[in-house]
């Protein structure tokens, strides 16, 4: 009889709960059977008047029928929320088109990121960036690279003077000197910064600008070293397809000099209108120290040796980035500026 | 440096090589040829014809039929050209062929002119007789074309043959550039010796003969060299019975491609020389120079003299002249003078060969403002050797053109012999300084054709007079790279002692600068390292401003670039001008550049070139935007205790009550502010700009990477509000620097939370509400602890005037 009872209720409830569509009513189907004032619970109450031998059977059906109750009303309160979940996460749909909200992060100057470019590389092959002065004297500027007095590259033409033993540096190749008269030997530098020359302002020259100036001095240096070196510059800056041509040139403090060329970064050495056709773009200078100019800085060129190379880092900026125009670099217009 | 491949091969007669190749392998073995002409572009099936009978149009005034032969058959050409007739030999561009450019002279077509049958004006023409410049060429190059109308050819060219060819522009010319050290590369002969030793030819340079008549040169000139410092070699011939008249069609051909206009025989044969030998001469006409004597000396101070472009030139004491017994007659190595030019009539001719000192001519050039051919080459040091070769050879020419009579013999003063140079020969040196393993023969082999002689009993190398660039053991090393070949070189890398590599530390901290500025919203700029001295008015610096102390540029290009910058403030203003001009919003700017500050006026030692990090804005963010770059920034580089900004009114080209001195352990290391509203204006910037300037070098000491762990705070916070009114007068910072004295140990930090003033406050008082943060690293506060500090604070702000609320 009793038994009877506790299937119904059991039936009962599991029907409702079936039914129910909202978590409130899931609850109070909870305190209707399994509450202290519950169905199951008067059931419970009930069990006095049941026979003693009986009692540990009805009392273990009680408790499974409570489980199951328990157990479909987790389940269907798993399932509500997960509805209810489902719900609220289609009211918070947002259109992802909308523009972005931006930090407006300010952008490096284009020569400043190749020059950064540049230094990244040679300090892997273990380059101490370093500086010199752009005010510099006439004697580390000139004389002590191999360049006397009368020597046509002196000219006021090409030169900013301030009187006749101090100028505006044409080169970065003074920090060369400078460096090598400390004596600290082995110098594996990197030195780039501003150098002057007396040109109007156009679209391919400017009176200021920048190149970065490099320095090995050691025992045993070799131009198959300088050629090794920059073959690997060339090919971490413009990829390693980039082949590498040493063409015989000349500068007053390197013997042997060279001009190097790369291929083409734009045709690959097709030729193109940005090489002129030819299918490689000179960019820089290089050479074995001269000797003299080591024993002027005080090396003994029979035991030392060395080679230096120079670059133009405008001239690298304008063609990697292909501008067009070498004014844009000092107008610092944002709309440029934002484009690196 | 322009020459034609037909005259180099005149001395490398078995070069036989495209323009490409002969591009390619000049620039790898150092003589760098920077592009080509073919002068044939463009010219294709033009053939000799010969006109055989000329008809008039039936149907145009101005035209006319010719029957022309052109070989193997009878054409019919209509022409336009009015200067044919019968029996002339004509150039002749056959149906389907191609002229470089139309008879006008306008620049040539990149793809030439076809030229194809048709009918003018109902009459069928099958093809073209040509005018000089449809040929690409002009009457500047072809003195006997004419001046419009049809290049007549000579009346003994072959009909059918090759115009072209006939024409001498089967050729092609090189640009080369030649290297300032390479002074006997400024030469046909130079270059070709280069190309011999690039190809593996033989090299045959002329081969001069002695020539002049029985007659004795002294007889007719003598030569003194007073200033012997200045002319190390002087060589003088004479030439009698001079006929003018245009030199051979062969040298004229060859001085045109070379880009020099033909004129006489005699001109003609100076130009050629100097292409030739790569020495300038100069001819007088001898009958002008008085005295039979020609003398080498210094001008006189406040000279003047007419040289023969009829100016007049005033002269000073280190211009080297060339006179005669009475007074000047040319200006030695730049130009001759009117009073002895030589002149259709002249009978005989002095002709002079020379070597001037390189440094005297340049500079002499410079102050006269007249640089000619003649010094352009003379600037460069000559070799003084050359001149005895190079004046024989023009009077070999003399000769051979029937030109004039060459008088016996030469006078040549000559008084300090270049002395012949030695450079040990040491083959394991140049391997090593290469990184090549060179066989000593192959150097041996190279040596040779580059006409370098080896001695072997002293293993010394002998190096040739024209060869002034080789000095060394260095450049010997070089000679064998560049015909080694320097792509036969290998390439390694560096052996030897590791470096590490790295920035130095203030490039590190410009980096860091850098970074920060952008995370801000700044933008890298670069300007100008000189500028104007008027950007001192217009940043509205008194007169005795010490900015105003500048390094001056002696010859600068104008007076806008005319000083170095002691402030890096115009730039900054001129680039937000240029943005705010373009219609920019909101820019920000950041500069990391040199500003140069003389030591000493005039300067005495190179100035002191400080790095200044310069930041501008407008549009977006105020003073106190500002503030917190600055502050990131420092923090950024381990300036760790608090930033004191001192209250300034005297920069002048900022708002007098919106700027402050930044100040870190009483150090001022730099400043900012809102720019002054006339500042703004001089500027033409249209919104309030917000700048401030960071002395790197100042900040560089305190700066540090090292940072230590100090744990994470395990105890909870105590936060006590405090609100007060006080006096305009009073900066929130003496409210701060109470706030820091009297908080004792447990203070943590501490921040404004609210500032106003205005209706509820009384004037000239602002209510200024703080927020104060205290904890303790090892327990949890008690709030008497709390109490007693928040009771110190409150008594000193009280005791500065400061009101509380509650």
């Amino acid at each position: 009889m009793e038994s009877n009872r506790l299937k119904q209720i059991k039936e009962e409830a599991l029907k409702q709960i079936e039914s129910s569509n909202a978590l409130d009513k899931l609850n109070e189907i909870r305190i209707n059977y399994l509450g202290k004032k519950g169905e199951l619970t008067s059931l419970l109450k009930g069990m006095k008047d049941i026979k003693a031998e009986e009692r540990p059977k009805f009392g273990q059906m009680v408790n499974e029928a409570r489980q199951a109750i328990e157990d479909m009303l987790e389940e269907s309160k798993k399932k509500l929320m997960q509805v209810a979940r489902e719900e609220q996460l289609k009211l918070e749909v947002i259109d992802v088109t909308l523009p972005a909200k931006k930090n407006n992060v300010g952008h490096r100057h284009p020569n400043m990121i190749t020059l950064e470019e540049v230094e990244r590389i040679f300090i892997g092959m273990g380059y101490e960036v370093v500086e010199g002065p752009e005010v510099e004297y006439a004697y580390y500027n000139f004389e002590a690279l191999n360049i006397p007095e009368n020597h046509p590259a002196r000219d006021e033409q090409d030169t900013f003077y301030i009187d006749d033993k101090i100028l505006l540096r044409t080169q970065t190749s003074p920090v060369q000197v400078r460096m090598m008269e400390k004596k600290k030997l082995p110098i594996r530098i990197l030195a780039p910064g501003r150098v002057y020359r007396s040109d109007e302002v156009d679209a391919t020259h400017s009176p200021c600008f920048h190149q970065i100036e490099g320095l090995v001095i050691d025992k045993n240096i070799t131009f198959a070293d300088l050629k090794g070196t920059l073959q690997e510059f060339a090919k971490e800056l413009f990829g390693p397809q980039t082949k590498v041509k040493f063409r015989p040139h000349h500068f007053p403090f390197t013997e042997p000099s060279a001009e190097v060329d790369v291929t083409c970064f734009k045709c690959g050495g097709k030729g193109c209108r940005m090489c002129k056709g030819s299918g490689w773009i000179e960019i820089l200078g290089c050479g074995m120290v001269h000797p003299r100019v080591l024993e002027m800085s005080g090396i003994d060129p029979e035991e030392y040796s060395g080679f230096a190379f120079g670059v133009g880092l405008e001239r690298i900026t304008l063609l990697k980035y292909e501008i067009d125009d070498m004014r844009l670099l000092y107008e610092n217009d944002v709309r440029f500026l934002k484009q690196f | 440096m322009n020459t034609p491949l037909s005259w180099i091969k005149a001395y490398v007669p078995e070069l036989e090589v495209t323009a490409k190749e002969y591009t390619d392998a000049m620039t790898l073995s150092g003589t760098k040829v920077e592009g080509y002409e073919c002068l044939d572009k463009n010219l294709e099936k033009i053939v000799v014809g010969q006109i055989k009978k000329i008809e008039r149009h039936p149907d145009a005034d101005k035209l006319i039929i010719c029957q022309v032969d052109v070989g193997d058959r009878e054409i019919q050409i209509v022409t336009g050209a009015s200067n044919v007739k019968e029996n002339d030999k004509v150039p002749v561009v056959l149906d389907g062929g191609k002229v470089a450019g139309g008879h006008d002279g306008e620049p040539l077509p990149e793809a030439g002119i076809k030229i194809k049958k048709g009918k003018l004006r109902g009459v069928e023409s099958e093809g073209m007789m040509c005018s000089i410049e449809e040929l690409g060429s002009s009457r500047e190059m072809y003195k006997d074309a004419p001046e419009s109308g049809i290049y007549i050819l000579k009346p003994d060219a072959k009909v059918g043959t090759d115009a072209v060819e006939l024409l001498g522009l089967h050729d092609v010319v090189f640009e080369y550039e030649i290297t300032s050290n390479r002074v006997d590369c400024y030469s046909v002969l130079g270059i070709a010796r280069e190309a011999a030793a690039t190809f593996h030819k033989e090299f045959v340079p002329p081969v001069i003969k002695v020539t002049g008549n029985q007659e004795r040169v002294e007889d007719y000139i003598s030569v003194e060299v007073v200033d012997k410092d200045l002319c190390p070699r002087y060589c003088a011939r004479v030439v009698k019975n001079i006929k003018i008249e245009p030199s051979p069609e062969w040298m004229q051909r060859r001085l045109a491609a070379c880009g020099i206009r033909p004129i006489n025989n005699i001109v003609d044969i100076t130009n050629y020389v100097m292409e030739e030998y790569g020495q300038p001469m100069h001819a007088f006409d001898l009958d002008t120079v008085s005295g039979k004597k020609i003398i080498v000396k210094r001008a006189a101070n406040g000279e003047t003299f007419q040289t023969l472009d009829g100016q007049i030139r005033n002269l000073d004491e280190n211009i080297l002249m060339i006179c005669d017994a009475e007074k000047a007659v040319g200006i030695a190595g730049i130009m001759g003078g009117e009073n002895s030019k030589i002149t259709d009539d002249v009978k005989t001719m002095l002709f002079e060969a020379a070597c001037f000192d390189g440094t005297n001519i340049r500079l002499s050039a410079k102050r006269l403002g007249l640089r000619t051919d003649a010094s352009g080459k003379f600037e460069k040091g000559l070799d003084p050797n050359n001149a005895e070769d190079a004046i024989n050879r023009a009077c070999q020419l003399i000769e051979e053109l029937g030109a004039g009579e060459v008088v016996g013999g030469i006078v040549d003063v000559y008084h300090a012999k270049k002395e012949e140079k030695r450079i040990p020969f040491c083959p394991d040196k140049i391997n090593q300084l290469l990184g090549t393993q060179i066989k000593e023969e192959e150097m041996l082999e190279i040596f040779k054709k580059l006409e370098l002689e080896y001695e072997e009993s002293t293993k010394e190398i002998v190096i040739p007079s024209f060869r002034q660039d080789l000095e060394c053991g260095a450049d010997i090393a070089e000679e064998v790279a560049r015909f080694f070949g320097y792509d036969n070189i290998p390439t390694t890398l560096p052996t030897g002692e590791a470096t590490t590599g790295k920035l130095s530390y203030k490039l590190r901290i410009e980096q860091t600068a850098r970074n920060i500025a952008e995370f801000c919203g700044f933008s890298e700029g670069m300007t100008y390292s000189f500028e104007s001295p008027k950007v001192f008015d217009k940043l509205l610096l008194p007169k005795d401003s010490p900015l105003r102390n500048t390094v001056v540029i002696s010859n600068p290009l104008g007076e806008d670039f005319s000083i170095m910058r002691t402030t890096t403030l115009n730039g900054m203003l001129t680039s937000l001008a240029a943005n705010y001009n373009r219609r920019n919003k909101a820019v920000r700017l950041y500069e990391l550049g040199n500003i140069y500050i003389p030591k000493a006026l005039p300067l005495t030692e190179i100035p002191d070139e400080r790095m200044q990090f310069t930041l501008g804005m407008y549009g977006d963010g105020d003073f106190f935007s500002m503030k917190g770059v600055i502050e990131e920034f420092l923090e950024k580089t381990g300036l760790s205790e608090k930033i004191h900004y001192e209250v300034k009114t005297e920069k002048p080209f900022l708002h007098p009550g919106r700027q402050a001195d930044i100040i870190y352990q009483n150090k001022v290391i730099g400043y900012l502010g809102e720019v002054h509203p006339q500042v703004q204006e001089n500027y033409d910037i249209g919104e309030r700009v917000i700048v401030a300037v960071l002395d790197m070098p100042e900040i560089e000491p305190f700066t540090t990477y090292e940072r230590k762990y100090t744990g994470v705070a395990k105890y909870p916070a105590v936060t006590r509000d405090i609100s007060m009114v006080m006096p305009k007068s009073i900066s929130v910072g003496k409210v701060e620097e109470v706030i820091e004295k009297k908080g004792g140990k447990i203070l943590e930090s501490y921040q404004l939370f609210d500032i106003y003033e205005g209706s509820q406050i009384m004037e000239g008082y602002k209510s200024v509400a703080y927020s104060i943060v205290f904890r303790a690293k090892d327990k949890t506060l008690e709030d008497k602890e709390v109490t007693e500090a928040m009771n110190r604070i409150l008594k000193a702000l009280q005791g500065m005037g400061i009101e509380l609320r509650q």
